[in-house]
C-alpha cells in the first residue's frame, strides 16, 4: 500500500488523523441522531455514562472489548500482509464448533483450568482450518480472497445452523443451541479487579478471556515487528513483487498470515461462548467480525492501537444498551450506523484530510513535513 | 400432470426469485467492468428498499417510490464513488462501510418514521407494482403443456420483472456496442490507455457507478414492493452477496449473468419447496445445504475447477494520473 503524500510527524500520523476521522464519523453520527429528532450531546452523555459509570457498565464495556481485540488483530494481522480478511465472522462462528466439541466432552470430567487450554487449541485450530482453505486459493489458484472469505461467512453460517438446530441441539429442547456447559467449561470472571477499585458490580461477563486477549494483543506485536517471519509479511503487504524477489515463498507467507488471522478470529469464540452463554448459539458471534473491521482501521493495524479502539466499541456497544434504555428512539441498531461511519472515514476516506493537515502542519514548520528522506516504521 | 404443475410453479418462483439478484448482479457489472469493486450492493439495495416503501406508502404512488428508491441508491453510490475514485480509498473497505450504514439507517429511521419496529407501513393496492396479466392468459390457461406455461411463467408478472430481463440485452448493447461501454470496458482494464485517450477516468467510473445505483435501487424496490408489501429489517438478507457471487460465475458478462441469477433462484426456489420432503435416490437435503450451494458453487468456480473466472484487470486498483 504505497502512500502518495508526503510524510507527517509520527503524532500526526498515528494520533491527530485517527481522531479527526473518528470525530468527523461523531459528528455525521450526530446529525443521524438529529434526523431522529432527539439531542446528540444528551445521547453522547448518556452513552459515556453507560459505558462507564458504574462498575458494572465498566465490567461489560471491557466484556465487549475483549471480543473486539479478538477480531481486530485478527483483521491486523492479515492486512499486514496485504490480505483483506473479511471472513473473521465466518471463522469465529465456525470455531464456535470445536469449543463446543471440547466442552461438551469435558466440562463434567475436568476443571475450567484443564479444559480452557484444550478449548484455545481447538477454537484455534477450527478457526486456522477456516482461514486456510481461502489462503489456499488464493495462494494457488489465484481466486480472490475477499470474494472467498466472504462465502465462507456464509458457508459456515450455514454449517452451523445445519448442527445446532440437528445433532448438537439436545433432543428435549426447542431453542437452537447445545445443552449449557457445566461448571468445567465456565470461566472464571474477572469482575473483582474493577471492585479493587471500589466499584460494585451486580453481575458482569467480564472473564478470563480478557487477559487471554491482552496477551493475544503483545504477541501479535511481537510477531509483526520481532520476527522474521512478520518482517516477511510486511514486506510482502508492501510489495508482492518486492517479497518475491527477496526469496519470500508467497504460497507460504499467505497461508500463514491467514492462518494466525483466523486462530486469532477462532479465539473469539471463548470469550462469549465459555466466558458469557455457556453454551453455542445460532449467531453467538453477532456482527463482531465486522466490528473487528472497524477496530482494525481506527488502531492502524497496531495492537496498541486495536486494544483502544476495542474498549471504544465496547464503550459503544454497551453505553448503545443504555441509549436504547434511555432513548426509545434510538435503537442499538445506532451502533452500526457509526460502526459503519468509522469504517468509512478512518478506513476509505483515511487521506481525505491529510492535505488540509499537511498544509496546516507546512505553514507552521516546513521541516516537520519537509523532505527527509528517512521512512518511518511501517504503515 | 402433477408434476408438470409442479415444475412449472417451482420455475415461476425461480424467476421471482431471481430478479433481484438480477438486477444486483447487472448493477455490479457495471462497476466491476469499470474497475471498482463492489461489495456493497447489499446495502444500497437495501437503501433502495427502505427509501422505495418509504416513499411510496407516504406519498401514496408506486412510481414515486420507484424513483426515491433509485435516487437514495444513487447516492449511495455516489459516497462509494467518493471515497474510492475521488480519494482513491479501498473500495472493500468502502463497500462494507456502506453496508453497515444502510443497515443500520434502515432500521434508526425506520422505527423513527413509522414506529412499527422498523417496518414500514403495509403498501396498499396502488402504492406496490401489481402483476401485469397478458392478453389471453386467462382463455389459454387450460390448454395443456402451453396453457400453464404463458399464463403462470410468462404472464402474471410485476412490470419491474420484465424490466430486469430485458435490462440483460440493453447492458449487453451498451457494453459492447455503444462508445460508452467500449470505454468502460476500457477503463477496468487499462485506465491509463483511457486517460491518454483525453477521457476523464474519474467522470467515466462515476457514471458506471450512476449506472449501478439505477440498478440496485429498482432491485431494492423489487424487495419492497414488488415481493413483499412493505419494507421489513435486512430484508436483503445476503442477496447483494449472491447477486457478487453470480457476478462471478456469469465472468463478468451479461447473459451469463442471467443465467447465473437463474440457477441460483432455481436453487433458492427448490429449497422452499423441497422442505423437509426427501429426494429420490438422494434422500433428504438439508436446507441449509441448498442455501449454502450458490457459495460453495462459486467457491469451487473461483478455485478454478468450472472454467477461469478473470476479473477485470484494473479491478480494485484507484487510478492515480501520475507521481
Amino acid at each position: 500500500m504505497s502512500t502518495p503524500y508526503a510524510k507527517l510527524p509520527a503524532w500526526a500520523d498515528y494520533g491527530l488523523i485517527p481522531v479527526i476521522n473518528l470525530f468527523v464519523a461523531f459528528v455525521v453520527a450526530g446529525f443521524v441522531v438529529l434526523l431522529v429528532g432527539e439531542n446528540p450531546f444528551r445521547a453522547a452523555v448518556i452513552l459515556v455514562e453507560g459505558a462507564f459509570g458504574k462498575g458494572t457498565g465498566i465490567a461489560f464495556t471491557l466484556f465487549y472489548a475483549t471480543t473486539f481485540i479478538f477480531t481486530g488483530l485478527s483483521v491486523a494481522v492479515a492486512a499486514h500482509c496485504g490480505l483483506f480478511n473479511i471472513g473473521t465472522e465466518g471463522q469465529a462462528y465456525i470455531a464456535g464448533l470445536g469449543i463446543a466439541v471440547v466442552c461438551l466432552s469435558f466440562d463434567s470430567v475436568l476443571p475450567w483450568w484443564l479444559t480452557f487450554p484444550l478449548a484455545i487449541v481447538a477454537s484455534a485450530v477450527v478457526g486456522a482450518l477456516w482461514g486456510l482453505i481461502p489462503a489456499y486459493l488464493q495462494a494457488k489458484r489465484g481466486s480472490h480472497i475477499v470474494i472467498t472469505t466472504i462465502m465462507f461467512n456464509f458457508i459456515a453460517a450455514s454449517i452451523m445452523v445445519y448442527l445446532l438446530v440437528g445433532p448438537l441441539k439436545p433432543a428435549a429442547s426447542q431453542a437452537p443451541q447445545t445443552r449449557n456447559f457445566f461448571a468445567g467449561a465456565e470461566l472464571p470472571k474477572l469482575n473483582w479487579i474493577i471492585e479493587l477499585f471500589g466499584a460494585k458490580i451486580r453481575s458482569a461477563p467480564l472473564n478470563i478471556s480478557f487477559l487471554l486477549a491482552l496477551i493475544m494483543a503483545f504477541l501479535v506485536w511481537l510477531l509483526i515487528w520481532r520476527t522474521k517471519l512478520g518482517y516477511e509479511m510486511r514486506t510482502y503487504g508492501h510489495s508482492p513483487k518486492a517479497a518475491r524477489y527477496a526469496g519470500i515463498s508467497e504460497t507460504r507467507i499467505i497461508i500463514t498470515a491467514m492462518m494466525i488471522s483466523g486462530a486469532l478470529a477462532g479465539m473469539m469464540a471463548l470469550n462469549p461462548v465459555m466466558g458469557d452463554q455457556h453454551n453455542v448459539a445460532i449467531d453467538f458471534v453477532s456482527g463482531a467480525g465486522f466490528v473487528g473491521i472497524a477496530v482494525a482501521l481506527m488502531g492502524r493495524l497496531h495492537p496498541i492501537g486495536i486494544v483502544l479502539a476495542a474498549i471504544l466499541f465496547g464503550m459503544l456497544y454497551q453505553g448503545g444498551a443504555e441509549l436504547a434504555f434511555e432513548m426509545p428512539a434510538i435503537s442499538r441498531d445506532m451502533i452500526v450506523i457509526i460502526q459503519g461511519l468509522v469504517i468509512l472515514f478512518a478506513g476509505a476516506l483515511e487521506h481525505m484530510f491529510r492535505p488540509y493537515i499537511q498544509a496546516l502542519f507546512a505553514s507552521f514548520s516546513p521541516r516537520s513535513v519537509g523532505m527527509e528522506a528517512v521512512k518511518g516504521k511501517g504503515a | 400432470m402433477d408434476v408438470f404443475n409442479a415444475i412449472v410453479q417451482t420455475l415461476d418462483s425461480t424467476i421471482r426469485l431471481s430478479v433481484p439478484l438480477l438486477l444486483a448482479c447487472l448493477a455490479g457489472l457495471y462497476s466491476e467492468r469499470a474497475g471498482i469493486f463492489d461489495i456493497g450492493l447489499e446495502g444500497k439495495m437495501l437503501v433502495g428498499a427502505f427509501a422505495g416503501a418509504a416513499a411510496a406508502s407516504v406519498f401514496h404512488s408506486a412510481f414515486l417510490g420507484l424513483g426515491m428508491a433509485i435516487l437514495i441508491s444513487v447516492a449511495f453510490a455516489m459516497i462509494h464513488g467518493f471515497a474510492s475514485i475521488t480519494h482513491r480509498g479501498n473500495q472493500i473497505v468502502s463497500g462494507v462501510a456502506i453496508n453497515f450504514i444502510a443497515a443500520g439507517s434502515t432500521i434508526i429511521l425506520g422505527q423513527a418514521w413509522f414506529q412499527q419496529g422498523g417496518r414500514t407501513p403495509a403498501l396498499q393496492p396502488g402504492e406496490r407494482f401489481e402483476a401485469i396479466t397478458w392478453p389471453g392468459a386467462g382463455a389459454i390457461h387450460d390448454v395443456p403443456i402451453l396453457g400453464p406455461i404463458y399464463s403462470e411463467l410468462i404472464s402474471g408478472h410485476s412490470i419491474l420483472v420484465y424490466l430486469a430481463f430485458l435490462m440483460v440485452p440493453f447492458t449487453w448493447w451498451v457494453l459492447f456496442r455503444t462508445r460508452f461501454g467500449l470505454r468502460l470496458r476500457a477503463v477496468g482494464e487499462n485506465p491509463a490507455a483511457v486517460d491518454t485517450a483525453g477521457i476523464s477516468v474519474a467522470w467515466l467510473r462515476y457514471r458506471a457507478l450512476i449506472c449501478t445505483g439505477v440498478l440496485t435501487g429498482i432491485a431494492g424496490a423489487y424487495l419492497s414492493m414488488v415481493q413483499n408489501g412493505g419494507f421489513v429489517k435486512d430484508m436483503t438478507a445476503g442477496k447483494g452477496y449472491i447477486a457478487l457471487a453470480a457476478l462471478i460465475f456469469a465472468k463478468w458478462k451479461p447473459v451469463n449473468a442471467m443465467f447465473a441469477c437463474l440457477l441460483f433462484g432455481f436453487l433458492d426456489a427448490l429449497s422452499i419447496r423441497l422442505q423437509g420432503s426427501p429426494l429420490p435416490i438422494i434422500g433428504k437435503v438439508p436446507v441449509q445445504f441448498m442455501q449454502a450451494l450458490p457459495y460453495i458453487l462459486t467457491v469451487i468456480l473461483l478455485a478454478g475447477f468450472i472454467g477461469k473466472a478473470i476479473p477485470p484487470r484494473a479491478g480494485g486498483v484507484p487510478y492515480v494520473k501520475e507521481r
